[in-house]
């Protein structure tokens, strides 16, 4: 590290190597923050719009642009991507456009990301942690020999160095770590869909278009993408982009209960969720769990009932705007954390509950 | 045919605990495991060999202990199993770890060439999903993660098929080989050691190399020296101040309660409300 030979213009708070260093002169032409814009069958994953709204804070913060990284072939709609990536608060976009880029391959995907970065130097790299972003990322990082930090849940500015400071679980999530990237550029995070908060689209943005040729040749490219089979989605729950969802935990005690969930759900044209001992008991499909090993939600609207509110449920569902909780046991840690509370029986609550919101609804729409 | 199957010995996330007041990990007395995501990668493994025959050799970076966890694979039926440890490592994250495997593979390689790396699509307790396409690109091999499925290994051709779970869909790749492969969980179940493999794993000798074992001269690149990230501060989550507002009413019957809660938030999230009216609609 530099530090021996740096100016000591910072103060000698920190230990030397520990957040405290000076960047290599080289490492400091490293500009801007970007986001890789990951899409798939000509939809755009909404991660790589969350990653822009948090990407937009952290250029704001260092006083840099902010840049989508656009990838794909020719018959792809890359343009439009870039257009909404303007709108979610990028203002460039680099852009490659290659035939080999039609389907998503290791190969020509690092290939393309590593020329960019090289080629204009960002100092942040953000990818949504899906099975694409987690694929490239590493194998980008490696190629660039730099700093890649996974999985993060909050990412934010070191005012003394500039550097990025990534927060992540850690352990099973007991645990949170900042984990920074020292003398290297750029500074590569990848962060789960729904962590971040989506962005307000604004349609009179514009930003500019830098476009970067690929120079690779299918036959140089050893995988081949033989097919795509898209998942039977009919029927299947949609947890995740949900906007209202309603859960119930063990509290519901039997599964005809659980009626009493669906009819809530269908007032508000919610997703129907569960805790884990649900699904294990059989009462609704392993897709509608939430927490730890099922689903991380994100809805605007998160009505909780007879769940107690145990760390490996609150983890998928904290990030909701709106909690309402429903349980007979006034000490449940679910109150802790919930917007609304309601301590009471949530048999008898939730058909009166699912009563008045049907009321109120029709009235609102006579109104609107 | 020859695969070399990466494996890490972890502590058993779900035992562990953290101190109340010191907020610092309890790792006493907490059970070091095999990843479990390497074990599909491990089964995976074996289940090449016995279709198509050759050996598999099992390795793993860390300290001394984990090699009962090496001993462990040896019982499902791994044929070596070799420990590449060294002070020199201790601080490593995921860049100068694969930087170590990959040495170490090479190495491997000169006694019998490697046709394929499985490596867990991640463990339990970094979850980084990083080791593996770091190793691909320094041997490079081809990369397939998130492989749910190999349709068919034609080793004549140097060939193989797979699908690979991609967002929304599978995709269904065919590269060449060598490559290194991260299997989807769920994708196999481990087999039950035989009684024949548990005696040979008790008293089978795990080979132990060394950073020179391994084959690595640049020490710039290992340990903490080779690590670009850095763990700056390690915390316990902070509890939330605000509790929930908790509706009630003086009548303490379900109905008032239920209409001063929506009342709220028809007042006070007027935005979701709206929302919500929209859907309903």
């Amino acid at each position: 590290m530099s530090d021996a030979t740096a100016p000591s213009e910072a103060p000698a708070k920190k230990p030397a190597g520990r957040g405290n260093f000076e960047l290599d002169e080289r490492l400091k032409a490293y500009k801007g923050v970007w986001v890789f814009i990951e899409h798939e069958r000509g939809e755009v994953h909404p991660v790589s719009w969350e990653l822009l709204g948090e990407g937009r804070k952290l250029a704001d913060r260092l006083g840099v642009e902010l840049s989508g990284v656009v990838m794909g072939s020719p018959g792809l709609p890359t343009r439009r991507f870039c257009e909404e990536a303007f709108f979610h608060g990028a203002n460039s976009c680099y852009l490659i456009e290659d035939t080999v880029l039609a389907n998503y391959r290791n190969e020509s995907f690092t290939k393309g990301l590593t020329d960019l970065v090289n080629a204009y130097q960002p100092e942040i790299l953000l990818l949504g942690a899906t099975t694409q972003g987690r694929d490239l990322a590493g194998s980008v990082a490696t190629t660039l020999q730099t700093g890649l930090t996974a999985d993060c849940t909050e990412l934010n500015i070191d005012p003394d160095n500039r550097g990025l400071a990534a927060t992540r679980p850690t352990f099973g999530g007991s645990l949170l770590c900042t984990i920074i990237t020292k003398n290297y550029r750029p500074q590569m995070a990848t962060i789960r869909p729904r962590v971040m908060s989506m962005p307000e689209r604004d349609s009179t943005r514009t930003g500019r278009i830098i476009e970067h040729p690929l120079n690779m040749i299918e036959s140089s490219i050893i995988t081949k993408v033989l097919e795509y089979i898209p998942d039977d989605t009919r029927d299947k729950p949609q947890l995740p982009f949900a906007d209202i969802i309603v859960s119930g935990g063990r509290g519901m005690k039997r599964p005809e209960n659980f009626q009493l969930i669906w009819d809530l759900a269908q007032v508000l044209g919610a997703e129907v969720g569960a805790t884990r001992p649900i699904i294990q008991a059989g009462w609704v499909e392993a897709e509608r769990q939430v927490g730890q090993s099922g689903k991380t939600v994100r809805p605007k609207l998160y009505i909780a009932a007879g769940i107690s509110g145990a760390i490996q449920h609150r983890v998928g569902m904290e990030g909701s705007d709106v909690i309402i909780a429903i349980n007979n046991d006034p000490n449940a840690p679910i109150f802790d954390f919930a917007t609304y509370g309601i301590v009471g029986n949530a048999m008898t609550i939730l058909p009166v509950l699912t009563d008045i919101f049907r009321q109120k609804l029709a009235t609102a729409r006579l109104a609107g | 045919m020859h695969i070399v199957v990466c494996i890490k010995q972890v502590p058993d996330s779900a035992q562990i605990r953290v101190h109340p007041v010191t907020n610092t990990i309890m790792r006493q007395g907490v059970p070091a495991i095999v990843n479990p995501y390497d074990l599909f990668s491990l089964e995976e493994a074996l289940r090449l060999k016995d279709k198509h025959g050759g050996r598999v050799t099992v390795i793993s970076m860390g300290p001394p202990q984990a090699e009962n966890a090496l001993k462990k694979c040896i019982s499902f039926g791994a044929d070596d199993a070799i420990l590449v440890t060294d002070r020199a490592f201790a601080g490593a994250d995921t860049l100068a770890t694969s930087f170590a495997l990959a040495a170490a593979i090479t190495q491997i390689e000169k006694d019998m060439k490697v046709d394929m790396v499985f490596a867990g699509k991640q463990t339990i307790d970094g979850d980084t999903a990083q080791v593996g396409p770091g190793i691909a690109k320094r041997l490079d091999m081809q990369l397939l993660t998130y492989v749910s499925q190999i349709d068919a290994l034609d080793l004549d051709k140097n060939e193989i098929q797979v699908q690979r779970r991609a967002e929304g869909g599978v995709q269904v790749l065919k590269t060449r080989l060598p490559c290194l492969i991260t299997m989807l969980e769920g994708s196999n179940e481990m087999r039950f050691a035989t009684m024949e493999n548990m005696f040979r794993a008790a008293r089978y000798p795990v080979k132990t190399w060394n950073k020179d074992a391994a084959g690595i001269e640049d020490v710039s690149k290992i340990g903490l020296k080779g690590s670009p990230t850095l763990v700056s501060k390690v915390f316990a989550p902070k509890p939330k101040t605000v509790k929930a507002e908790i509706i009630d009413t003086e009548s303490h019957e379900p109905r008032d309660i239920a209409l001063t809660l929506v009342g709220k938030l028809f007042t006070q999230h007027p935005k979701l409300c709206d929302s919500i009216i929209r859907r309903a609609a």
